[in-house]
């Protein structure tokens, strides 16, 4: 009589497969790309000339030279103040004479409003990192982003993001942003 | 005369794991299938500089990478320590843009052509220089959508 081949033990397998899965669900990083979403404005080789003409009071002036320090409207300042300098500019809650006008717009949803003129011009130097372009940046978003926070919960009591998206639109409606970058300058020469 | 026997007590027969493996192997090949590699290699240093408002970018096939650094050591005898442009699976200049927008557009649906976003996957110690001389490349090319990548600042 032949002998019985005795069963392999098979209840390892599963512990086998299941370290391959925890160590293929580890080391697999789902990367989703992040960033600052921006539309470019389009290209005209004739506007250089004649740049449109606005009001001093409408514009923000953010001036970031080769060495990586910040001007706004021609005073050194820190990075980390150019956001509540932004929203200040912006919203000019005071109405004062030196900061930009308001022009009342008709808008859906929020009927007539007051839409802020004011303009941010975004000037960086050739030399200028990245990293602090980014920076400034980031800190406009995040401007931009507490302002239309605070429309947002002022009318629906909820934040930007939990708006749907004809309110969002409405929002930012209200809330245009508005940063221009000027054409790129080289005033630390060639790097 | 048939008797029952009866031996001992009965017993609860053991669970038969023998379908668990099967049953991971499949979750294995799942997560081995749907999560995807990246599909190309890197040719230049790329460390993204963080960022507090970042946003995802969403519909992953409607993302064009251009990655911005230093070459990486093997390639700066060849190409220097200047940061460089690489798109695709290779070095090109700035000039090569246009051409470069123009395949990616091919490549898409037709419904699709103008929402391409524009990943910049730029190294945070480069210069502004390069930057924009590829943001004015994409005006004139009419790719208007751009993304800054930047990762995600841990919060305070």
């Amino acid at each position: 009589m032949a002998k019985k081949t005795p069963e392999i033990n098979a209840s390892s397998t599963a512990d086998i497969a299941f370290l391959l899965l925890t160590f293929f669900l580890m080391t697999t990083s789902m990367n989703v790309d992040s960033g600052l979403f921006r539309r470019l404005p389009p290209y005209q080789p004739d506007v250089e000339q004649n740049p449109p003409k606005y009001a001093k009071r409408n514009i923000l002036q953010v001036l970031v030279n080769r060495n990586n320090q910040l001007a706004i409207n021609g005073e050194i300042a820190d990075v980390s103040t150019l956001k509540d300098r932004t929203i200040e500019f912006i919203l000019n809650p005071e109405n004062r004479e030196d900061l930009p006008q308001k022009e009342t717009k008709t808008i859906d949803m929020f009927g007539p409003v007051e839409v802020s003129k004011g303009i941010v011009s975004l000037q960086s130097d050739k030399g200028t990192s990245y990293e602090m372009y980014i920076a400034v940046q980031d800190q406009l978003t995040a401007a931009y982003n507490e302002m239309r926070n605070m429309k947002a919960n002022e009318k629906w009591g909820k934040d930007f993001n939990d708006l749907s998206p004809e309110q969002q639109e409405a929002v930012r409606d209200v809330i245009p942003m508005a940063v221009s970058e000027a054409e790129p300058k080289n005033i630390g020469g060639n790097k | 005369m048939a008797t029952f026997k009866r031996e001992g007590k009965k017993e609860v027969p053991s669970l038969s794991t023998s379908s668990l493996p099967d049953i991971v192997f499949m979750l294995l090949f799942f997560f081995m299938v749907t999560t995807t590699m990246r599909d190309v290699s890197l040719l230049v240093a790329n460390t993204m500089p963080q960022a507090s408002e970042t946003v995802k970018l969403e519909k992953k096939s409607l993302v064009s990478n251009i990655y911005v650094g230093k070459p990486n050591d093997q390639f700066q005898a060849a190409y220097g320590t200047e940061p460089r442009i690489q798109l695709n699976d290779k070095f090109a200049s700035v000039e090569e843009i246009q051409a470069f927008v123009a395949s990616e557009r091919e490549a898409r649906k037709e419904e699709d052509r103008n929402s391409i976003t524009n990943n910049l996957k730029v190294d945070r110690r480069v210069t502004m220089g390069i930057v924009t001389d590829i943001k004015q490349e994409l005006r004139k090319a009419n790719s208007l959508r751009v993304n800054y990548g930047s990762v995600k600042r841990p919060t305070r």
